[in-house]
């Protein structure tokens, strides 16, 4: 178990910036209220940063994994439910990767 | 709206978290592996869990670890890809601003994007307990620093993330997070846009900026142009 300064120098610069990230966009937006159009672009956030985050993924993968997808989200459709969701995609792709194989 | 923080709100959120905390494990034993593999400790790998406590930026400095040490590389890299934290707080701060302050910093230091997604539906249904993100978080937490550092410690034992097809697990569950947000129609130009934006550039700019540039550049376009 080691811990060398220089780790602990750049962990540390890392922690840093990661809770300032946390806590600016809070501590920018506590002072205001927040007029419609500000609240129409802060409620597209969500989806928005969710579908920015996986498109990357998306393209990175080919068609089993696509398919995968298609049938998270069917499942998600169907049952209206995170776990059931992901687990129905994700026993999919593990079966088709099986057959495929 | 009316604001609370309570004990239920609390086990609510740690109860919603459990099938995210089974991806951050899968994910944690990985990263742990590929971080003893570049140089860290394992007693560094949980120092960084414990204090970074986001996957993505760790998995990137994970990458960006040799020897001699690209310190501010390492440290530019993390905030371009928790970046996006700054307009997820942002998002929350209708719920936070009530609370003593020490207590949603407090809360901020745990959010991520798992409970962040499932805490912001939440409230904008109507249910105003904010101690929701933080059981979330509080439930994560210990699962990412303990699997962080057993994939550093055992790591040569992790099965391949390809079998049972866990390399597939981040795609479905953040999938999911998405389609909570799913408003018909209305969601698909601030969605089109964020996912052009963000694999524009993913592939033009350094790593993790790809995911505050289509947040943003979707939210725009989802906020400015359709006046729903």
């Amino acid at each position: 178990m080691t811990l060398e300064p220089l780790h602990l120098a750049v962990i540390a610069g890392m922690a840093a910036v990661t809770y300032a990230s946390r806590l600016g966009g809070f501590l920018l937006l506590a002072g205001i209220e927040p007029g419609p159009r500000l609240s129409r672009i802060l409620n597209q956030i969500p989806g928005a940063t969710f579908a920015a985050l996986i498109a990357p993924m998306v393209v990175q993968g080919g068609p089993v994994e696509w398919a995968g997808a298609g049938i998270t989200v069917l499942a998600y459709r169907l049952f209206g439910q995170v776990l059931a969701a992901v687990l129905c995609g994700v026993i999919a792709v593990a079966l088709a990767r099986l057959l495929l194989a | 709206m009316k604001i609370a923080f309570s004990l239920p709100g609390l086990l609510a959120g740690a109860r919603d978290i459990l099938p995210f905390a089974l991806g951050a494990a899968m994910f944690g034993l990985v990263l742990g592996l590929m971080a003893a593999q570049k140089g860290l400790s394992p007693a560094e790998v949980m120092v960084m869990s414990a204090t970074v406590f986001a996957g993505a930026s760790q998995m990137v400095a994970a990458e960006l670890w040799t020897a001699p040490l690209p310190a501010l590389t390492i440290v530019m890299a993390t905030l371009a890809v928790n970046a996006r934290h700054l307009l997820m707080g942002m998002t929350l701060t209708p719920w936070l601003k009530p609370l003593p302050r020490p207590l949603s910093c407090f809360s901020l230091f745990f959010m991520v994007d798992e409970n962040w997604g499932l805490s912001v539906a939440r409230l904008r249904k109507g249910e105003g307990d904010v101690a929701y993100l933080l059981g979330g978080g509080l439930t994560l937490y210990p699962v990412w620093i303990a699997t962080t550092g057993l994939g550093a410690v055992f790591g040569g034992l992790v099965v391949d993330p390809a079998a049972f097809a866990m390399d597939f697990l981040p795609l479905a569950l953040f999938l999911a997070l998405l389609l909570i947000f799913w408003r018909g129609r209305a969601s698909l130009l601030p969605w089109g846009t964020a996912f052009g934006v963000a694999l524009v550039a993913w592939m033009l700019l350094p790593a993790g900026w790809h995911v505050l540039l289509g947040g943003l550049a979707g939210s725009l376009a989802g906020g400015l142009l359709d006046d729903a």
